[in-house]
């Protein structure tokens, strides 16, 4: 039980994420998050706008009801399987983020200069949250995936779009951290 | 029943992300930073075992649990989508931290702000349903 509550080591992790592209697979789908955010588009009427909406959505719902697992999951892992959430990085890690500003860095789950309720009134916090969400969003249906669907999915069945949409969040991780980050914090 | 099924699939993916910390915007961040082996342990060794599990699906045609056969969709040939896609996909997981599967984890683990990201995210999906016709694909 007391590994259950330590952080999962990364070779613990990568199987169980394996045996959930199994498990889906075995009940028939295929495991990929991001198309939800197009199902979420078309329950909210976007099928008004744009032809891309027009589509059986309800044929979609047991991916919504992963969705709603995947939180379900998130609650009981924090609140029932953790002893502390604190992620134990790199000390030069948190060393460069402190230099950033990030003080919380090496103290927390997520950071709190972003991620806590005092967060929400400072302004360029919402801002970076608002623009990171719309690039995960416009950028993830226009690969056709995300890390599931793309790195997870498609590169298990050695699909070559995948390759290259995964070559493509890497350059834009590394663009952001390496050139954006020193200008944006 | 299959709801339940879909359910718990959910709710253990969900736990692994949380657990794994791969819904932790400083490990995203370390990654990007080569700091740590961390996320790269983890996303190389689901790769490694998801290669054999599919490769073994389709060696033995296993059927799913409803008797079908089971199916993968071969995505449509392209360079520039899942190039110009990607990057875009990754500026902003570096930024915010979170892709699509562990920000709805997120939410479940108490962070309310999480719930811009996807507000923003469902409106970039909308954003690009609009402009598709004019984006080279």
């Amino acid at each position: 039980m007391n590994a259950i509550m330590q952080p999962w080591p990364w070779y613990v992790s990568g199987p169980l994420i394996s045996l959930v592209l199994f498990l889906l697979l075995w009940v028939g789908k295929n495991f990929g998050m991001s198309s939800n955010l197009r199902t979420l588009c078309t329950i909210c009427g976007a099928d008004k706008t744009s032809d891309f909406f027009k589509f059986d959505w309800k044929a979609q719902r047991w991916n919504l009801v992963v969705v709603l697992g995947a939180i379900i999951g998130g609650f009981i892992a924090s609140n029932f399987l953790s002893d502390s959430a604190v992620v134990h990085i790199n000390p030069e890690t948190v060393k460069d983020l402190k230099e950033l500003g990030f003080s919380s860095a090496g103290n927390a789950y997520l950071p709190t200069e972003l991620y806590s309720l005092d967060a929400l009134t400072d302004i360029k916090s919402v801002l970076i949250l608002a623009i990171g969400g719309l690039l995960v969003g416009f950028g993830t249906r226009y690969a056709g995936g995300c890390t599931s669907g793309h790195a997870i999915s498609g590169l298990s069945n050695l699909q070559l779009p995948s390759l290259i949409a995964v070559i493509g969040f890497f350059i834009g991780g590394l663009i952001m951290i390496h050139l954006l980050f020193p200008l944006i914090f | 029943m299959r709801t339940l099924l879909y359910l718990l699939i959910g709710i253990f993916f969900g736990i692994t992300m949380f657990k794994s910390e791969a819904a932790s915007w400083f490990r995203i961040y370390e990654m990007f930073q080569f700091q740590s082996f961390h996320m790269y342990g983890i996303m190389g060794s689901a790769l490694a075992i998801g290669i054999v599990v599919v490769q073994l699906i389709k060696r033995y045609k296993l059927k799913s649990i409803y008797g079908e056969r089971i199916q993968f969709i071969p995505k449509n040939k392209s360079v520039s989508r899942y190039l110009i896609g990607g990057i875009i996909f990754g500026l902003g997981w570096a930024l915010a931290g979170a892709c699509p599967g562990p920000m709805f984890t997120l939410v479940g683990a108490g962070f309310a702000p999480i719930l811009i990201v996807i507000v923003f995210s469902v409106l970039g999906t909308f954003l690009y349903g609009v402009l598709k016709d004019k984006l080279p694909h």
